[in-house]
């Protein structure tokens, strides 16, 4: 290798070194400060400073969910160490039912939590709909608790 | 000089590189395009409905594997722009401009996909989540690198200074990659994993890896079918490109 070339290896190395670094650094520093969302227990532990506009994600508690006039609704967040009634009027995703993951958008009002947008968030399995039938019933027959309810291919 | 570095060399030489990338490109083209026709009929008829999102988890087979090829195009960028700043290899050069568009283009389409899929599944067009924000982030980069490219006249350094670009915004590429696991992100996991098992049923993984394998051929044939112009461009004043186009008979006018 001429030493041309070799400065320039070096050199490259050194700034692409520095990127990392420099990097990792940010990553690790967004990592504290930055929250896409909010569990309920940290809600009620008193991480959210009041009055904020923040989200709050968890799992919909099954048979928590409440449809009130048009397009009101309210239902329980958990994330099973804590619970939060969150009331939302608006339309509603496909995928929203019990025990989705949703991530809801709003402020706190009182002790329950009032959305403006309600998401749900998918999971990353994908399974044909006879096999999650059949493992929905072999489920059932063998009295596996509701937590392995999520079928794995 | 042992027999791969003399290959390296001669693959690197223009005409050689001219000649070849000219032989494969039907062929790259025409697996592509048949592999992919493969890949999406058994996506979108033979593979079965998903049991929560029925028929429309199906955007999968074009979101997924675009989203590979949008990481993997820029690793060969990078890795292209590389050599060409150290080694001042001008095919590597070329490389790496040809594949920052087809990039993009890859990227363009997952961040589309993604927002089709994203407004009936998660209520939402667009979210500010790590995964999405990063991921958009690529696109700048590669919109970055393309923009100083045609900034600079002489193509050699214009190659260079962008390339310089691309080696940088590669610490950008396992941000994409790990979004999911470092951040609570709105998007899901990887469900298709080289380590561990795939969370993904096997009659919907197989025509999701001959999307991938179809997007992959398709990347390197547009990618050579664009090296080959600008080598034609970029040498066009020398003797090995008179011959070509004499051979063809075509006259300058």
């Amino acid at each position: 290798m001429t030493p041309t070339r070799k400065r320039r290896l070096i050199m490259i190395g050194a700034i692409l070194v520095a990127a990392a670094a420099a990097t990792t650094l940010i990553v690790l520093a967004l990592q504290q400060n930055m929250t896409y969302l909010f569990t309920p227990s940290e809600i009620l532990a008193g991480k959210v400073p009041d009055g904020a506009r923040f989200r709050i994600g968890g799992m919909v508690k099954e048979g928590s969910v409440e449809r009130g006039q048009s397009l009101t609704v309210a239902f329980v967040v958990t994330d099973g160490d804590g619970d939060m009634r969150v009331e939302y009027n608006g339309i509603l995703p496909d995928l929203f039912r019990d025990k989705q993951s949703v991530i809801a958008t709003g402020s706190m009002q009182g002790n329950q939590f009032l959305a403006t947008e309600v998401l749900a968030k998918h999971d990353e399995t994908y399974v044909p709909r006879d096999v999650a039938e059949a493992m929905d019933k072999a489920h059932r027959k063998h009295n596996v608790p509701a937590e392995a309810d999520k079928p794995t291919p | 000089m042992n027999t791969l570095s003399l290959w390296f060399h001669k693959f690197g030489s223009p005409p050689t590189f001219y000649r070849l990338s000219r032989l494969l490109c039907p062929w790259l083209f025409a697996a592509a395009c048949l592999i992919g026709a493969v890949g999406l009929y058994a996506g979108l008829v033979l593979a079965p409905a998903d049991y929560q999102q029925s028929d429309a988890y199906r955007i999968i087979f074009i979101h997924v594997p675009c989203a590979w090829m949008s990481l993997f195009a820029y690793i060969f960028m990078a890795a292209n722009a590389f050599i060409a700043v150290v080694w001042r290899i001008k095919i590597s050069e070329i490389l790496a401009m040809a594949s920052a568009p087809v990039g993009a283009m890859f990227t363009a389409v997952t961040l589309l996909t993604g927002a089709i899929w994203g407004k009936p599944m998660w209520g939402t067009w667009w979210t500010w989540d790590a995964r999405l924000t990063s991921e958009l982030v690529l696109l700048f980069l590669y919109l970055g690198v393309i923009g100083l490219f045609s900034a600079i006249e002489d193509r050699r350094q214009a190659a260079r200074a962008a390339g310089f670009l691309a080696l940088i915004g590669i610490v950008n590429v396992p941000i994409v990659h790990f979004s999911v696991n470092w951040w609570n992100t709105l998007h899901q996991g990887s469900t298709v994993r080289l380590l561990g098992p795939s969370r993904i049923d096997a009659s919907m993984l197989w025509p999701l890896l001959l999307m991938a394998l179809a997007t992959h051929i398709w990347f390197f044939a547009s990618v050579l079918a664009r090296s080959r112009s600008s080598v034609l461009e970029q040498e066009s004043g020398k003797e090995w490109v008179r011959e070509i186009v004499q051979a063809q008979g075509v006259r300058r006018e």
